[in-house]
Order: C-alpha cells, then structure tokens, then sequence
C-alpha cells in the first residue's frame, strides 16, 4: 500500500544541510496498523510528512496505492493528498468552523454539493460518535472529543491510507484508550491502512500490526509488534519496551543472584511463555512429575495483541537430575529458558 | 447652540462620514488582498515569491513613513486625474485610500500571521489549493482579528480625515479649523471635537462587538 524506498531527507540549515532521514526503506500492506516509534528528534514526524510530501524528499521514492508520489506536485499532488487522511497531535481543528464545517472542509475541496457533503458529514460524525456535537465550535470541546472530529475530518473524502501523527499525545491515558480504540474499529470496519507515530510504545502495543523503531533518522529495528516487543534487539528498543512491559527483576532479587556463591544448589531461572504455552499447566505439571520445588522470585504477564506473553523467574530446589529433567521438559515444550544464576539456600520456606 | 450652528455641524458630520466611509471600503479593498499577498508571496509560505514579497513589503513601509499632511499634498497631481480636483470631499478621499491601503495591508498581515500553521499544514494535508488555503481557512480565522484592525483603521481615518480637512477637504475638520480657529469661535470647536469623540467611541464600540462575535475560539459552554 505504501513503499517507501531509500528515502532521505536533509534540512538546510546555517552550518550545511543536516540528515533527518537516512535511507528509510519501508512497505506497509493493505489494511494494516503501522507503528512508527522513535524518541523525539528521531525524524518520525518528518517521515510521515513525507509519505504525503508535506515534506519534500531529498532523495529517495514514495509511492501510496500504487501511485508514484515523489514526482507529484500542484493539482496532481493534491489529487492523490484527497486519498490520505492525516490526524495531527494538536487537532488543527479550524476554530471559526464548526464541528460540522470542520468535517465538511476536505468535501468542499472536492467540490461535492451541499446535500452530499451533509450526508457524509452525518456518517462521519456517527463514525466517531458526535453527532451530538455537529453544531459546537471546538472550543467548546474536550481533548478527545476535538481528536475525534479531526478523525472524522481526515476520514471524510474516504482516503485509503489514515497518517496519524502523535495523535493521542496531548490526550490523557483513558481518552488515548478510547481513540485508539476507534482507530482499530475504523480500521476493521474501513479495511483502512493506518500509519501511526509515536513516541509510546503503549499505542503500538494496543493497536499496531507491526511496528518500525527510528533512531537517528534510520529504521534500526523492524517487524511484528509482538517480535519486536518480546525479542527486542536493539538498545532503544529494549528502552522503548521497558516502559510498557517490565522484564526486569526487581533490584532486590537481582542483588542477591549477584551475591551469590555459584555452588549452592538452588537454580534461578527465567521461563518465557509465549503463545499457547502460556495456558498450560507446565509448571505444576514439573512439580509432580520431577519433584522439583519452585520459589516464585518474579513474574509478570501481559497481552500483546491478544495474544499472552508472560515470564517467570523461580529458584528451583531438587536433586540434580529432577532439575536437568525440569529443564529439558521445558525445552520440549519450547519455551524459553535462560538460567539466571544459582543462589544460595532461600531464606524463606520453599514453596 | 445656533440653529445655523447644527446645520453647519451636519452637514460637516455627512462630509466626515462620506469621507470616511468611502476611504474605508476603497482602502479595505486594496489592503486586504495585499496584506494577504505580503503574508503568503513571503519565502517558504504557500505562494513564496521573495522578489515580490520584498517589492511590495518596501512600497508599503514607504507610504507608511510618509506624514500623512505630506502625502496630500505630493499627490494632488495624481488626485487632479482620478477626481478631477484637489479640492473638496472627493479629492480627500484619495491620499485617505493610499494612505489607509498600506496601513490595512499591515494589520491584516499580521492578523493572517497569527493563524496556527498547523492549520495551513492540515489543510495542505487535505489537499487544498493555495487560493482554497487563503478563501476557507487563513481569512475565516483571522476575522476577529481583522475586524479589529479594520476599525483602527476607521479611528484613525477619521483623524486624517479632519486633517484633510485643513486644505480645504471639507467635513469636521474643516468646520471646527475655520470657524474655531480662524473666526474665534470656541463653541464650534467644543462641538467638532464632541461629535468626534462620539464618532469615535461608536466606531470602537462597533468593532469590538463584531470581532468578539466573530471570535468562536474562546466561547466556553457547560457541555464539555
């Protein structure tokens, strides 16, 4: 639906151009949430205006539908902007127009007459809810609800393609909630490709497909949210991942491994459930079967687009061969294990 | 107050009001299109054109460092061809307009400035034409603050208006320069300047209503 082909973009500036962008090659599929996740100053905001050439590429090629958009410029290039909506962070919500004049803008370009305008103005509004709100102004609106007419103004000349540029980060947590939540419905219901920015690895989470992590103008790190977000592998990624999913033992824990003599026998581990594994039984079914104990130390399990994703860390107590026998049944049911350490005897019962 | 003194009041209010009125919609006429092209001709806007946007910017700073009283007077020629005198009502009303122009085009930049450029960008997004930018989104919402500056403009040409006055243009200024100054007549020009003061708090009156009614960014309503 979108490629993007080794896209780069520089800024003149007094001391010479500087790169924004460097060599960003990306192609997002029909229909799909695509995150685009960086810290501020990674060059996300300049990429999406590129894909509708708000900014001008340096170098490079974009193309949307199909349709080569590099070249464009004038009535073409205003052509194919009616096929892409864009949501912005701070609304721009015209303040003179209402709700309604605001939704009606992008038809009016079009040149649609008034009766079909008002019509497609009623089904937006239905869209996102505010039919109530047609006549407000936007100053008499709340954060949310100006996201949402900003939503249905960018849906109004039914594009094909949803930029949404840091669209929930002037909002609070619960309205973010509610409009990623329609951005998802929209894009099940509309079958509509979305492009998302940001800088919270929360909104890609909730609602992305996959995502692409920018640092410093380039993609370091690329694929399914739930790859990405349980193997990350690079630095500002484990970062970006760290804020919504806490993998880390608490510092309690982790000095004690640290203290630790690295003969004593009690085994600290790390199991990761992905998937199906993560509605069996398997730990109690060790127990039984192999006589090994476990002490919970840690653990942690969240939902990544529906799908679990958990971890464990246990010191686990037993004769050896119970432990090797533990381990290798794991393995065979393919979860991840990472032996963290030994420590010494808990100091606390066994559970 | 003489019955002749009302009369001659009057009449001298009419000349004012025609003065100033025609000033105002000729001088509106030229001023907003050319401070809507000072603000959008600039480098990097939706119509950059630096060679003319530095061109009209310096005719514009020009008329408006020259005196008023000076203006007047350097084009009567110009004022001999458009009107055919110099003398008169209708003859002040040009140096009014080319002074007013360039002071309009100024307030209405800088209105247009104060336009959110996430606006122009959203309306970029959307696909709209420059003139589509200029019609539907940049003037709507610098209407308050258009409005406002329209009536400074009004204030102001009718201060001009009473120098204009002063050769011979007619109007308040003239009644009060002739029979206040020039007769001894202190009553006369109690009453110029009463009526101007009046004129004067009508007209701010009035604009204050219009942009506080055009202004929807801050009405606040108990539905949020």
């Amino acid at each position: 639906m979108i490629v993007i082909d080794d896209l780069e973009k520089e800024f003149g500036g007094p001391s010479g151009p500087s790169p924004v962008l460097r060599g960003i090659s990306l192609s997002i599929e029909k229909g799909e949430v695509f995150g685009i996740i960086g810290r501020s100053g990674a060059g996300k905001s300049t990429l999406v205006r590129c894909i509708n050439l708000l900014e001008r590429p340096t170098r490079g090629r974009i193309s949307v539908a199909g349709r080569e958009l590099s070249g464009l410029s004038g009535a073409a290039l205003r052509a194919a902007r009616h096929d892409i909506g864009m949501v912005f962070q701070h609304f721009n919500l015209l303040s003179s127009r209402t709700v309604q004049g605001n939704v009606a803008l992008p038809l009016e370009l079009v040149g649609l007459s008034r009766a079909e305008r008002l019509r497609r103005v009623d089904e937006m509004l239905e869209l996102v809810g505010l039919t109530d709100k047609r006549d407000s102004y936007p100053a008499q609106l709340s954060g949310g609800q100006k996201q949402r007419v900003g939503i249905a103004r960018a849906l109004a000349s039914r594009p094909s393609v949803l930029l949404c540029d840091e669209a929930t980060s002037a909002l609070d947590p619960e309205t973010t909630k509610s409009i990623l939540a329609l951005l998802a419905e929209i894009n099940r219901t509309l079958k509509l490709t979305i492009v998302l920015i940001t800088h919270e690895m929360q909104v890609v989470r909730e609602i992305a497909d996959r995502v692409a992590v920018l640092d410093q103008g380039r993609v370091v790190e690329q694929g399914r949210v739930f790859d990405v977000l349980t193997q990350p592998t690079h630095a500002i990624t484990r970062a970006l991942v760290r804020e919504v999913l806490n993998l880390e033992l608490p510092e309690r824990v982790s000095a004690r491994l640290r203290h630790s003599p690295q003969t004593s026998p009690g085994l600290v581990m790390r199991i990761t459930f992905t998937g199906p594994s993560a509605n069996e039984p398997i730990m109690s079914d060790i127990v039984r079967r192999f006589g090994v104990s476990f002490n919970i130390l840690h653990g942690h399990i969240d939902y990544i687009q529906n799908a679990p994703y958990g971890t464990l860390t246990v010191e686990a107590g037993g004769s050896e061969a119970g432990l090797q026998a533990a381990l290798d049944f794991l393995r065979i049911k393919s979860l991840k294990v990472e032996i963290l350490g030994r420590v010494a005897a808990p100091d606390r019962a066994v559970a | 107050m003489s019955q002749r003194l009302i009369e001659l009041l009057l009449e001298a209010l009419w000349e004012t009001l025609a003065m100033v009125g025609v000033s105002t919609v000729l001088a509106t006429l030229i001023g907003v299109p050319l401070g809507i092209l000072l603000l959008v001709t600039q480098p990097g806007h939706i119509l950059s054109r630096p060679t003319f946007n530095r061109i009209a910017g310096a005719v514009v700073n020009a008329t408006r460092s020259t005196p008023f009283i000076i203006l007047m007077v350097a084009i009567i020629p110009l004022t001999r061809m458009l009107v055919g005198t110099s003398i008169g009502t209708a003859a002040a009303t040009v140096p009014l307009v080319i002074a007013a122009a360039p002071f309009v085009a100024r307030l209405v930049e800088s209105s247009l400035r104060e336009v959110d450029s996430g606006l122009v960008e959203a309306a970029q997004a959307m696909g709209a034409s420059p003139l589509q930018i200029i019609v539907k989104v940049l003037v709507p919402e610098a209407l308050p603050g258009i409005a406002a500056g329209l009536t400074i403009t009004v204030v102001s040409l009718i201060g001009y208006s009473a120098m204009a006055g002063a050769v011979g243009g007619g109007g308040l200024g003239d009644l009060g320069i002739r029979y206040g100054y020039q007769r001894f007549q202190g009553e006369v020009m109690l009453a110029v300047v009463a009526v101007l003061i009046v004129l004067v708090q009508l007209v701010q009156s009035l604009g204050d209503y219009a942009a506080r009614r055009l202004n929807k960014r801050e009405r606040s309503q108990a539905n949020r």
